[in-house]
């Protein structure tokens, strides 16, 4: 590993976090990969996370915000896709991950890798580098202004739906991850708590994360059983009740701009883990600054009915200017959609009251 | 650019290529694209002090500029010669997007965003003069929300802008704080210019016209702060009989065709020295969140204050106008009181008020809905009765109230 206290590699392999090696895309010594509960939609990329920090140093524990993070972590997110024929363009339209690794690297005669980006803990605080990947899959270059892939996802049934898949420039990365407008402080998201606290298969075994990375000293002040950690739910897990899905859905899919200080704070809608289930979650409030976003709906959320309510609405879209969220997507995420639809269909009460 | 070739191929053949790499927007010429990547970098690179100057010519952007830098002046060359174009934007939705104070933006137009042409958030000393924002197709339902839109903003001023096709509102100041709005253009917007739940806004010489509402002031529910003390003076507000084309459920839906100057649930808003004139459904109105159809209680914060009060129109100059009201109830109510060739007084308010806050029969002498204006006549609609009991008596409104002080920007005359 080499951590840039300043300035901008040109190339990812210069960090020497993931880097190509034979076959497969390898990760560094102590660099430890990691998976969320509930993950944001990027036009079904699949997604490697990692994260390494200094020898010597750890995150802090936190019950609820992104843990602290030493300087000197970096963290990184790999998006791929399996490949869908011989042409490079086609990618697969699926969840299913089993054939992307090789022990704890990424199978590359399976898999097209799109883009990494990484997350620089500095001395003066979070840096967010997005780095394309090159035709030979060799290495990837670094994309301030971000850059646009042509690509072509196919589902297991055949069907066939073109896209471009964005790259985002540095000040979009920003988009996200500011997510309180006072600081206007990069962050990471997806290492909390409640988004963490889940089995990981590591080479030595599944283990949960949270314990794994206060074994190997990555971790401190993590609260000693019997203390219940936070949980957010798995939002594909039918098993789980409906509405912690759909939460944790919308958490980590909106709440990074809708939340009282994030970008959003101009809207009274909130959709982070606090957010009450009133109107601050939408129900039966009118929008603020929606537009055509509307789709000529009156409400946010109609209880039971998802055909009336703008949020579902915005999610069916693909055209900028109506969907949600504004960035980071190119195509319709059929089954958050569904969830939030039968989330909605299932809520008790009316508006017109 | 040996790469930029090989993946303008690749764009071209789609399914069929094997190659990937850096690759140039589709929808940009590679002059284009070059001259987008460039000024991406200075969107980064800027610092306080940094000039960004846009040059003369049309540029095609794809993807929204974003600044999250304090200090920065954003120039170019004229309205009419820097143009930035985002007819075939993919990532946005808006034009140019700030997230900084002591931010200028100057001289140049916006055309074609998808969302917001130009939006401010969070900003302190913000200058936006000389910008044109335009949606080049005219007035569409798929045109970008709103034009020129600083929220959430303190002592900001707009001058010399302009703004057509917005399909919600052509300039739209939100949530803020200490605002002038001066010597701007609206036109083809469903709202030409919106003040809405922002503190002391001064809204001056500007012209609102061919819009479907010419000049806004709003108090909408469950946002950062309840708005007041607006002053709309010196203004033409002419002909906004545009059709709405708002999406329904958008703020502005409400607002009938031919609307001169509305207030909605606002309060401590003058409305003096203005030429009102021609506006089909009224010069002015004045209502109450209830007149919107958006109403209901679970989804409103119940310390929301749905009236309009303090309202003080004196001295401004009408003509025309009330002769053909948009929405059906209105049509009736200007049928059955005026008659088919009547037309309304210059003043309409839509009846609701606080019942549980009068005196003898009146709301308290400073809240009062005051008219100072000649002979000008007012209806009240009895919106809260279905317009069964209508009334043009005037006497009611025969107060005044003490005027508001101007807006003083910090740093700027």
């Amino acid at each position: 590993m080499h951590f840039f206290p300043d300035g901008r590699p040109q190339r990812l392999s210069e960090w020497h976090v993931v880097f190509r090696d034979g076959d497969r895309l390898a990760l560094n010594r102590g660099v430890v990969p990691f998976d969320l509960n509930s993950a944001l939609f990027s036009d079904y990329a699949h997604k490697l996370r990692t994260v390494w920090m200094p020898p010597g140093t750890a995150a802090r524990y936190s019950d609820l915000q992104t843990f602290d993070f030493p300087v000197g972590t970096v963290i990184s997110k790999t998006f791929y896709y399996p490949h869908a024929g011989a042409a490079a363009s086609a990618v697969a339209r699926t969840y299913d991950q089993s054939r992307d690794f090789t022990g704890s690297g990424l199978n590359l005669g399976n898999v097209r890798l799109i883009e990494t980006r990484l997350l620089v803990r500095r001395e003066h605080g979070w840096v967010a580098l997005p780095y394309v990947w090159n035709a030979e899959q060799t290495d990837a270059e670094l994309a301030r202004t971000g850059d646009e892939v042509a690509l072509e996802l196919v589902a297991s049934d055949g069907a066939r739906e073109r896209f471009t898949y964005v790259v985002p420039n540095e000040n979009q990365c920003a988009g996200c991850h500011v997510t309180n407008l006072k600081t206007r402080a990069i962050a990471p998201i997806g290492p909390k708590a409640r988004h963490l606290n889940r089995d990981y298969p590591y080479p030595e075994g599944a283990q949960n994360q949270l314990t794994y990375l206060e074994k190997i000293g990555y971790l401190t002040g993590l609260p000693p059983p019997p203390v219940q950690l936070p949980r957010s739910a798995a939002w594909r897990d039918a098993t789980q009740p409906l509405e912690a899905r759909a939460r944790a859905y919308l958490e980590i899919n909106c709440g990074h701009c809708h939340n009282p200080s994030g970008p959003a704070d101009t809207t009274g809608l909130t959709f982070d883990a606090g957010t009450p289930a009133d109107r601050h979650l939408g129900l039966c409030k009118p929008p603020v600054a929606a537009g055509r976003g509307t789709g000529d709906h009156l409400y946010d959320i109609v209880p039971g009915h998802p055909d009336d309510s703008i949020l579902p609405f915005r999610m069916a879209s693909r055209e900028p200017g109506v969907m949600m969220p504004e960035q980071g997507r190119g195509t319709v995420h059929r089954e958050g959609l569904e969830l939030i639809s039968e989330w909605i269909a299932a809520m008790p009460g009316s508006c017109s009251s | 650019m040996r790469a930029i070739a090989i993946v303008a191929v690749c764009v071209a053949a789609a399914a069929g290529c094997s190659r990937q790499g850096p690759s140039r927007p589709a929808g940009l010429t590679a002059a284009d694209a070059a001259f987008q990547k460039q000024l991406q970098e200075q969107f980064l690179d800027a610092k306080p002090g940094s000039v960004i100057e846009i040059p003369p010519g049309k540029h095609a952007l794809d993807r929204v500029l974003t600044l999250r830098a304090n200090g920065v002046t954003v120039r170019g060359a004229g309205a009419d010669k820097s143009i930035l174009t985002f007819t075939n934007e993919i990532s946005g939705p808006e034009g140019i997007l700030v997230y900084g104070s002591d931010f200028t933006i100057e001289n140049l137009s916006i055309e074609d965003t998808k969302g917001d042409g130009l939006k401010i958030n969070d900003g302190e000393n913000i200058t936006i003069r000389g910008v044109r924002v335009a949606w080049s197709g005219g007035p569409k339902t798929s045109n970008g929300a709103y034009g020129i839109y600083p929220v959430r903003s303190r002592n900001v001023l707009i001058e010399d802008s302009s703004s057509w096709g917005a399909s919600d509102a052509g300039i739209y100041v939100g949530q803020s704080t200490d605002v002038i709005v001066r010597r701007c253009h609206a036109e083809q917007n469903v709202a030409g210019i919106e003040i809405e739940n922002t503190i002391h806004a001064d809204v001056y010489d500007n012209l609102a016209t061919g819009n479907t509402g010419g000049i806004l002031v709003f108090n909408m529910p469950n946002l950062s702060q309840p708005g007041h003390s607006t002053r709309v003076f010196r203004n033409k507000v002419f002909k906004n009989n545009l059709g709405s084309f708002a999406a329904k459920g958008a703020a502005v839906a409400s607002v009938p065709a031919g609307s001169g100057v509305v207030v909605n649930s606002n309060s401590q808003v003058e409305i003096f020295d203005n030429d009102i004139a021609d506006n089909q459904t009224a010069n002015v109105i004045i209502s109450a969140y209830f007149s919107t159809n958006y109403y209901n209680k679970p989804g409103i914060d119940p310390h929301y204050d749905p009236y309009p009060r303090a309202i003080f129109i004196y001295d401004n100059r009408f003509s025309g106008g009330g002769d053909s009201p948009d929405a059906l109830e209105l049509k009736t109510l200007k049928v059955t009181m005026f008659g088919l060739n009547g037309h309304f007084p210059d003043i309409v308010w839509d009846g609701y008020r606080d019942e549980k806050n009068l005196v003898n029969g009146q709301p308290p002498a400073a809240e009062r809905i005051c008219i100072r204006n000649g002979a000008v006549g007012v209806l009240n609609a009895d919106g809260p009765h279905q317009y069964k009991n209508p009334s043009t008596d005037a006497t009611p409104f025969r107060c005044e109230l003490p005027k508001l002080p101007a807006v003083e920007l910090a740093g700027r005359t």
